[in-house]
């Protein structure tokens, strides 16, 4: 027998006993999803990662007396010490500053964007699935319209027209955002609609509306609140990446995709490690600790998994 | 029971592990199937016939594992095996599974591989067990899709599952089962997706499989009609337990423990219209956590009393081969 | 049944055709059905998978628009085509019609309570006060055999059997006169079939219901039904009453259904009557009697001819038979 069949007994061991002593039986039985997320170490790692970084960003005035955009020539390119404890930048704005207040920037945006474009999907994709038809083709197609076209140029060319702002950002994350959510309310309809609950419903003739968003779309929302999770998160990166390119939120506002766009020149990657390195490992924790929570969500969710 | 039984079960205990729970779905079985006999295990869903099969076969779930008893196969060349030792996944049980002992299961739709072709996926059976020749097995596998009833056998070899129908799916499952003679066929409600005109097909084809290669059949169904129909010997099981086994005739002409009598109460007859009665089992089956802690059908049988609140009853036997478990079937009153 | 019967819905010449995506073919589920059920009668709908019964059944309460024929209901203000009403319309039939689901799993919403799903209906149809509404639905669930408190618990925490009295009590929550039931018992384990055939039969008696009960499972059919229905492909082989059909079959797809049924009495073995293949895909129909490929007694004129519906007078019961040789199995059973 292997080390992990040996385990593997022990613990099946230990369930019989607890079982055959009656201790099993007895558990109050409370939420089982609940209970299922709790015991997913993972997931509340993740949970709790988040919420530091969500507070931390919230409390900002609280946790640093320094502004964001404030610059300071007297103390430019500082290493971090016990003043500043990220360092500064090339013209002294103190980086901890910034990656807090950033944060509330960057999350709004993602955040916003992802939640603007899953209400749009949902509200879409639900009633696409449920009625079908021309509307289901109509938007079906627009769906994939967008899908199809290269994001970039879709954003170089709404910066243009639009000019660059947060508001407008928020806007093209929704924009480009709401097709995946759409797919996947609409599949998740599609299924639901032939459930015999939903036939009764026609039986009495129920209003369309009533049965497809009060009853059908509550049991559709779960794999999609999974997926909301993993757009904040995609969302989260691309900000950076948008900003990191100068095609971003405004330059004067501190994200933390801004952030890491000052550091773009050689001299700063190779000599002065705390402008780049805090921003990117907050950043790479915030979009991890999501995804660990939305994996999490996924299993506690999904009966077929069990363990 | 009097022939010579190929599969003997003793006092099997297959436990699940799922949720962090123990789920008792086995619970001292113990029954023989023997050689060119059908065995029918009746029983209502969650009363583990379906775990029995799977533990003769050894594909049990993965939280899940025999806690006792002893599983052997009788083999012609082998002398006994113990199947319930080997390894899951082992050499030994490998080589027996598809060639000794072969599995027939409920749906027919998901039992086959659909990308690939029928003939190829029969003869892969063959193949894989037997030492011989491509060409060889491919004309095995026609002349079984011949045995079987396949219309156009020539053409239906090279067909892929979704050109066949449901009922000539399931006469493909049953030639891969065929496909190496084996000495035991595990039949797991093989006609339960089916339409009752196919499923008389399906049983006229077992039928005749056991009269011609002597096979034993473990046949598991829920439908008492199926039973009277196919069984030679039957078995009864509630909550984990047989709690009365025989002869059909034994079992359905002289049902003794109230859950079989109540069974045979509670379904309609064809035949006898309108005017018969039929009486539903009251209350419903326990949640398997929470079992009884003595007889587990004390709680819903009408002659209970208080020892079999207390302890599960032991095997008694009438006459003959006549099996039950139950503490007061001397009260239940008989025809 | 001796006593003047008056008709509740009549069909005729109903059919309901699928389009096949990306073919011209169409899919004929029900092909051409006249049939009439009577006022507080059970008709059994008995046929194999994909007959077309469920598809029946559903396009009987318009859940699937009828493609052809007519659909007559009785209302209290005269005969009426369901075919012709507008969904407006239809409201004043789904008040006197509704239906009860096969499987036990889905029938109810998961995410709400029995009250919860249940209140939307019946607001509908103009029970406003909430206190009124939780006397309906208990009122319900006392009379299906539940308690009234089960009313507020979400549908997992009910068994199978408990969860069909409770979509049963979903289908009386504005007292309809006619019940389709598709496949209701089918799901559910033996001993907890006859809990809910029993109570169909109390509550027929007791509120005078009229059932379609849809199935593939004879020997339920026979035991609930008054009459019989047989389908095969689209359309209907034989009706007659229950013991009738049971003791004097004529449609030979009747005597091979009914000898298929394996019976639990170990001293009743007959001889099945082996049917040849499987049933034709209904996409590309069998010509003459759709039965003719499987059928043992097949002559020439059953594979040009689409045989039609007879009616028969058997010991002053009217039995219905679409069978070229029908009357040489009337002529049997006289001379018997």
């Amino acid at each position: 027998m292997t080390f992990g069949e040996k385990r593997f007994h022990k613990k099946l061991d230990k369930i019989r006993r607890l079982e055959e002593e009656g201790v099993l039986a007895k558990k109050k039985k409370g939420s089982r999803a609940l209970s299922k997320f709790m015991s997913n170490k993972m997931a509340m790692l993740g949970l709790v990662i988040f919420t530091i970084i969500f507070l931390a960003c919230i409390f900002a005035p609280l946790l640093t007396s320094y502004r964001p955009e404030v610059v300071d020539l007297t103390n430019l390119m500082k290493p971090p010490s016990k003043d500043h404890i990220f360092g500064t930048d090339k013209v002294g704005r103190d980086l901890f500053a910034r990656v807090l207040y950033g944060g509330r920037v960057s999350i709004l945006v993602a955040g916003g964007g992802a939640l603007g474009g899953a209400l749009i999907g949902v509200l879409v994709g639900s009633f696409a699935g449920y009625r079908g038809g021309w509307l289901d083709k109509i938007t079906m197609r627009l769906s994939e319209v967008f899908m199809s076209f290269p994001q970039l140029i879709l954003v170089l060319v709404m910066v243009t027209i639009m000019g660059q702002s947060t508001r407008n950002i928020i806007i093209i994350f929704v924009i480009t955002g709401w097709s995946g959510i759409y797919r996947q309310a609409r599949a998740a309809m599609l299924s639901i609609r032939e459930e015999e609950y939903v036939q009764a419903l026609h039986a009495f003739g129920l209003n369309d509306m009533l049965i497809c968003f009060k009853h059908m779309l509550p049991n559709a929302l779960s794999p999609i609140i999974v997926n909301i999770t993993i757009n904040i998160a995609a969302f989260i990166l691309e900000e950076a990446s948008l900003s990191f390119l100068g095609l971003g939120v405004p330059m004067e506002v501190a994200t933390w995709g801004n952030i890491l766009n000052a550091s773009q020149d050689m001299y700063t990657l190779q000599n002065a490690w705390w402008i780049w390195l805090p921003v990117g490992v907050v950043i790479s924790l915030f979009v991890m600790s999501i995804n660990f929570v939305g994996d999490g969500v996924r299993d506690t969710t999904d009966s077929s998994i069990q363990g | 029971m009097s022939g010579e039984s190929v599969i003997s079960v003793k006092n099997l205990k297959t436990y699940f592990y799922s949720e962090n729970r123990c789920n008792k779905a086995v619970n001292g079985v113990s029954f023989e199937i023997e050689r060119g006999r059908t065995l029918c295990v009746v029983g209502e869903s969650g009363c583990g016939k379906s775990v029995t099969a799977s533990s003769i076969m050894q594909l049990l779930p993965k939280l899940s594992r025999i806690e006792e008893g002893e599983i052997v196969y009788h083999s012609e060349t082998q002398g006994d095996i113990v199947l319930s030792k080997l390894k899951k996944n082992g050499k030994e049980m490998r080589s027996l599974r598809g060639k000794d002992i072969a599995m027939i299961f409920q749906d027919p739709m998901t039992a086959l591989n659909p990308v690939y072709k029928v003939g190829w996926q029969i003869m892969e059976n063959i193949l894989q067990h037997e030492d011989v020749t491509k060409e060889e097995a491919r004309k095995r596998t026609l002349d079984l899709l011949i045995q079987m009833g396949i219309p156009e056998p020539e053409k239906r070899i090279d067909q892929y599952p979704h050109e066949y129908s449901g009922g000539m799916r399931q006469r493909a499952v049953i030639a891969m089962a065929m496909s190496c003679n084996p000495k035991v066929l595990l039949a797991d409600e093989p006609t339960t997706a089916l339409d009752v005109t196919i499923q008389a097909q399906i049983f006229e084809l077992m039928e005749s499989l056991k009269k011609e290669h002597n096979t034993a059949i473990l046949l598991i169904t829920h439908d008492m009609g199926v039973v009277s129909e196919m069984a030679d010997d039957v078995i009864v099981m509630y909550m984990g337990n047989v709690i009365e086994s025989g002869t059909a005739r034994e079992v359905l002409k002289n049902p003794v423990h109230p859950y079989t009598r109540a069974l045979l109460a509670s379904i309609p007859i064809l035949g006898k219209g309108k005017e018969q009665q039929i009486e539903p089992i009251r209350g419903m089956t326990p949640n398997p956590h929470n079992r009884p802690k003595g007889c587990q059908f004390e709680p819903r049988c009408d002659f209970s009393c208080d020892t079999c609140r207390e302890s599960m009853p032991g095997e008694e036997i009438l006459e003959g081969t006549h099996m039950v478990r139950c503490h007061c079937w001397r009260e239940v009153p008989r025809e | 049944m001796s006593e003047k019967r008056n008709p509740i819905l009549t069909l005729r010449n109903m059919q309901v055709h699928f389009p096949v995506k990306g073919k011209k073919a169409v899919v004929k589920a029900v092909d051409g059905i006249d049939l009439v059920v009577y006022e507080g009668e059970t008709l059994g709908l008995v046929g194999e998978s994909g007959c077309g019964k469920t598809t029946l059944g559903k396009a009987t309460l318009q859940l699937i628009r009828p493609t052809g024929g007519e659909a007559i209901f009785e209302f209290a203000d005269g005969p009426q085509d369901l075919r012709k009403m507008s969904n407006k319309e239809l409201d004043k039939a789904r008040k006197e019609m509704q239906i009860v689901f096969q499987d036990p799993q889905s029938s109810l919403n998961p995410s709400f309570t029995i009250f919860q799903s249940m209140s939307d209906p019946l607001k509908k149809f103009g029970v406003k006060s909430k206190e009124e509404r939780r006397k309906i639905v208990g009122d319900l669930l006392e009379e299906v055999n539940m308690q009234r408190e089960y009313m507020d618990r979400y549908p997992t925490e009910f068994s199978g059997g408990q969860r069909q009295r409770i979509g049963i009590a979903r289908a009386l929550l504005i007292n309809p006169r006619l019940i389709v039931c598709d496949e209701a018992v089918s799901a559910l384990d033996v001993s907890i079939q006859a809990q809910v055939l029993n109570l169909l039969n109390k509550l027929k008696e007791e509120r005078g219901l009229t059932y379609i009960f849809i199935s593939h499972d004879l020997s339920v059919i026979e035991y609930i039904s008054d009459r019989v229905a047989v389908m095969y492909l689209g359309k209907i082989m034989e009706i007659a009453d229950a013991d009738a059909l049971y003791q004097e079959a004529m449609h030979p797809y009747t005597k091979a259904l009914l000898s298929a049924i394996p019976v639990a009495d170990i001293d009743h073995h007959k001889k099945r009557i082996l049917l040849e293949g499987d049933v034709p895909s209904p996409m590309n129909m069998p010509s003459g009697c759709r039965f003719h490929t499987r059928c043992s007694q097949c002559q020439q004129i059953c594979k040009e001819k689409v045989p039609e519906m007879k009616t028969y007078t058997i010991g002053g019961r009217e039995h219905m038979v679409a069978c070229h040789f029908s009357d040489e199995a009337y002529r049997n059973m006289e001379q018997q």
